[in-house]
């Protein structure tokens, strides 16, 4: 067969069980793949178990970058029994379904399209089972057309660290694979012609999460403290693996709250610092925003949101939290929310997230969810001319008052040690000089003198970004994660009236957002919630209904297909 | 030096006439006097509670944080900046009710810094209600028919997770208070103090007189690297011992065992990120 008549897509599922070796295909494919000149998109969908469940990834091969879901499975390779079942929605006449007999046999072949291949039995023959992701991962790197070469050097790199007789058992069972691979394309089974770009070569491959804890290092982050909690998880990883090289300290607090207090505490000390957590972890954080607010003193906050409430769906993705990061802590004092939707922005936005923060004093979040965090693709490299950790700490005087009362509301920030000043703060309601009072006047000033930052912050709001048309009629509205399968679908309706306004920073709101929304004929918004969060915002702020929610709350990203069908419906309703 | 260095100009002291609180700050500032430690070198961190307000009748540096959540900050602090000497003061309640799971962690850290906590076993600022060091029966406006829970005992919580350095004082015995506070603040590791004091207002059963009738100091026969004997002397409650009980100076402290300290001991406020090993890892994605 022929995949995608355009020949510019191909969508390659896995799916096994957990704990049988789906991501380590994954790593070498997409590794592979993109070492090839392919560009290359990946994402995952997992159960909340250590072993057993179905989980799958998705990855899809292109002449053009691609950064979206797509429910299309051109090819699946099942590796386990219950593969077919799990993604029966999504499987269609189309899909060539690849595997071990021992999997499909409860498959009929008028049904479907089933290419089965005896895995299992050459894995036992070549020393265990476990080597029959290798030779599946084998076949579809034949099938993609990827060199022989960049195939065994991947396995070679990715292998290396169990040692060199393992490396040499893992690179021939992939060659087995190889040429299972390459008769099924030579026989004419499978042909797959997707067109390579040398410019990927040169390309970072990274998924949103490497994005982002690339950001904060940029951003001058020294300190985290954090509490594992999917899918924040992965990127106290990151920092932790990179804190010995950075000069970053890493802790893992007994719970959230201690991780917030002792990110503001490092920040009080002169160390920008950041927490990174989930929803319900980030419930147990919310005092400890007021208390950023309340002593000027700052904190970056991740959030990688999932469905809640409570524990919710831990490993699925969402866009939930948005107003709990608008809304959380007691009183009233600025604060800065991102939500980035593309990679580059991912790292832009994390590194003026401590910026910013430690410029305004105040907390500062970035809003990522577990399908963004989880996705890779290839990008060019980030640009860091003109990216600065700004200098935003004083050396103190003797007279040194910390809340100094000024025109734009930020005073001078000094820290202990730091000068002849001391640094005294409270979370009481206190004089210039830091100590607490009861004075109503003074009270009245320093709400004025917090609150008067908030105008500051929004002279650098950034504006939302329009792509499509700038003559729509039709304006569909997003942010953070949805970015990608909104534009992969605009792009392929490729209609001369449709504009898709792209939020990365939520609050403030951007002024232009009513001229935006004002100049549609209708508005359409897509959001991973069950209540249009930010729709609401928008009402709040511009006083304009958007006319059409599409929410989608099950735990699943938008794809393409139904962003499309979606916006199919709308404009020609 | 001079104790009246510490001494905040115009400071509105909120506290009760006759609250145990003034004695212990005089400690703190004359210990601090002694010990030449200058108020720049300083930071006082707290929680909130009558003993949380303590940082803003002294001249230091101060964060004055959330009720409960002073130790992660006190933690954070030093971790950024070990050429600081943190004091983290706060009461019963704050550091045990509040803020027990930090207390907890916070001695299996062992940041370098001192804990002083003001145990008057009852509430101060919300007026009278049970702290948890109250006794048992111990009644109040919540705990009407008198406290049923068992008091908590920091002492022997601190020896069980091998803390580094553990002591009692009582606000009243100021000489003596002052030399376990030197020692404290000069010990390498974390060092909890917890001081009784009496609570003039609401704690009529715990009274001054109460603490001098019902307390004894350990004397020269206590080895206090003796874990089993501190962990003997820490549940006794016919009398309760003063003194330090335990000193354990096995343990690394939190800061030494950070990778950023190895081979740079420069506070992280004056390190630059480095631009050229970003670039390098950015590149190590390709």
């Amino acid at each position: 067969m022929s995949i995608d008549s355009s020949g510019k897509d191909v969508s390659i599922v896995l799916c096994g069980e957990a704990g049988q070796g789906i991501q380590t295909v994954e790593t070498i494919l997409v590794k592979t793949i993109k070492k090839s000149g392919y560009n290359v998109f990946s994402t995952k969908e997992y159960m909340s178990r250590v072993r057993g469940g179905e989980n799958s990834t998705e990855i899809r091969v292109s002449s053009n970058r691609v950064i979206a879901y797509v429910d299309r499975i051109d090819i699946l390779l099942s590796l386990s029994k219950g593969s077919v079942s799990h993604l029966k929605n999504r499987i269609t006449s189309d899909t060539i379904i690849m595997g071990d007999e021992m999997h499909l046999k409860s498959l009929s072949i008028d049904e479907y399209d089933l290419l089965k291949i005896p895995l299992l039995e050459m894995a036992k023959e070549m020393g265990g089972v476990i080597f029959s992701n290798v030779i599946a991962a084998g076949v579809i790197a034949s099938i993609l057309n990827v060199p022989k070469i960049v195939f065994e050097s991947c396995i070679q790199e990715i292998f290396l660290r169990k040692g060199e007789e393992i490396v040499k058992k893992d690179i021939k069972a992939g060659m087995k694979g190889y040429e299972i691979g390459k008769e099924l394309s030579d026989s004419g089974r499978i042909d797959i012609d997707i067109e390579k770009n040398s410019d990927v070569l040169e390309e970072l491959l990274l998924d949103g999460t490497d994005a982002v804890g690339l950001g904060c290092i940029a951003g001058g982050c020294k300190f985290m403290a954090s509490y594992p909690m999917t899918p924040s998880t992965p990127l106290q990883v990151f920092i932790a693996a990179n804190s010995e090289n950075f000069d970053i300290i890493f802790e893992q607090a007994e719970d959230e709250i201690a991780a917030i207090n002792m990110a503001i505490g490092g920040f009080y000390a002169g160390a920008r610092s950041i927490v990174a957590t989930s929803g319900s972890g980030f419930a147990l954080m919310e005092e400890a925003v007021g208390l950023s607010g309340m002593i000027e003193t700052p904190v970056v906050i991740y959030i990688g949101q999932r469905p809640g409430p409570a524990v919710g769906l831990p490993t699925r993705t969402s866009q939930e939290d948005f107003n709990l990061a608008l809304y959380s802590g007691p009183g009233e004092f600025p604060r800065i929310i991102f939500a980035p939707g593309n990679f580059e922005d991912a790292f832009n936005l994390s590194q003026k997230a401590f910026n910013l923060a430690d410029h305004y004093q105040t907390p500062v979040f970035i809003l990522s969810d577990q399908y963004f965090a989880d996705i890779f693709y290839n990008q060019p490299t980030f640009d860091l001319e003109g990216l600065e950790v700004e200098n935003h700490i004083i050396k103190t005087n003797s007279d040194y008052k910390r809340y100094e009362i000024t025109g734009n509301g930020i005073s001078p920030r000094g820290i202990p040690g730091f000068g002849d000043g001391l640094v005294v703060v409270d979370s009481d309601e206190h004089e210039e000089n830091g100590h607490l009072t009861e004075n109503l006047d003074i009270r009245t000033e320093m709400v004025d003198k917090r609150l008067r930052k908030l105008k500051e912050i929004e002279m650098e709001i950034l504006p939302p970004e329009l792509l499509g048309s700038s003559e729509y009629k039709t304006l569909v509205i997003g942010w953070g994660s949805t970015y990608g399968p909104i534009k992969e679908a605009l792009d392929n309706l490729n209609k001369d009236d449709l504009g898709f306004l792209y939020f990365k920073q939520l609050y403030p709101l951007h002024s232009t957002t009513f001229k935006y929304l004002n100049n549609a004929k209708k508005t359409i918004i897509l959001e991973n919630n069950a209540q249009g969060q930010f729709a609401d915002l928008i009402k709040l702020k511009t006083g304009i209904e958007i006319d059409k929610k599409v929410l989608k709350y099950n735990g699943m990203p938008f794809s393409v297909e139904e962003v499309e069908k979606n916006l199919k419906e709308f404009t020609e309703g | 030096m001079d104790p009246k260095v510490f001494d905040v100009e115009g400071a509105d002291i909120a506290w009760c006439p006759g609250c145990g609180d003034f004695s212990i700050l005089k400690t703190i500032k004359d210990t601090l006097a002694e010990m030449e430690i200058s108020p720049h070198e300083l930071v006082f961190v707290s929680g909130i509670g009558q003993a949380g307000k303590l940082p803003h009748y002294i001249k230091a540096n101060v964060f004055n944080g959330l009720h409960g959540r002073s130790l992660p900050v006190s933690t954070a602090i030093k971790a950024i900046n070990p050429e600081l000497i943190v004091i983290n003061v706060s009461g019963d309640g704050c550091t045990y009710g509040e803020g027990g799971n930090h207390f907890i962690h916070n001695i299996r850290r062992n940041p370098d810094i001192t804990n002083i906590v003001h145990n008057n076993m009852v509430y101060g600022l919300t007026k009278g209600q049970a702290s948890p060091t109250s006794q048992r029966d111990f009644k109040t406006s919540l705990q009407v028919e008198g406290v049923a829970l068992e008091p908590f005992n920091p002492m022997a919580i601190a020896i069980a997770l091998n803390a580094s350095f553990v002591a009692r004082a009582f606000s009243g015995d100021m000489k003596e208070t002052k030399e376990i506070l030197k020692k404290a603040i000069n010990h390498k590791g974390y060092a909890l103090i917890d001081i009784f004091q009496p609570c003039v207002t609401f704690n009529k059963v715990n009274t001054f007189q109460w603490f001098k009738n019902n307390t004894y100091y350990l004397d020269e026969s206590h080895n206090p690297h003796d874990r089993e004997e501190a962990f003997k002397r820490s549940i006794e409650t016919e009398k309760y011992p003063l003194g330090i009980f335990y000193i354990n100076n096995d343990n690394k402290t939190f800061e030494e065992s950070l990778t950023a300290y190895k081979t740079d001991k420069s506070p992280l406020y004056q390190r630059d990120m480095d631009m050229e090993k970003l670039k390098k890892l950015i590149d190590s994605k390709k």
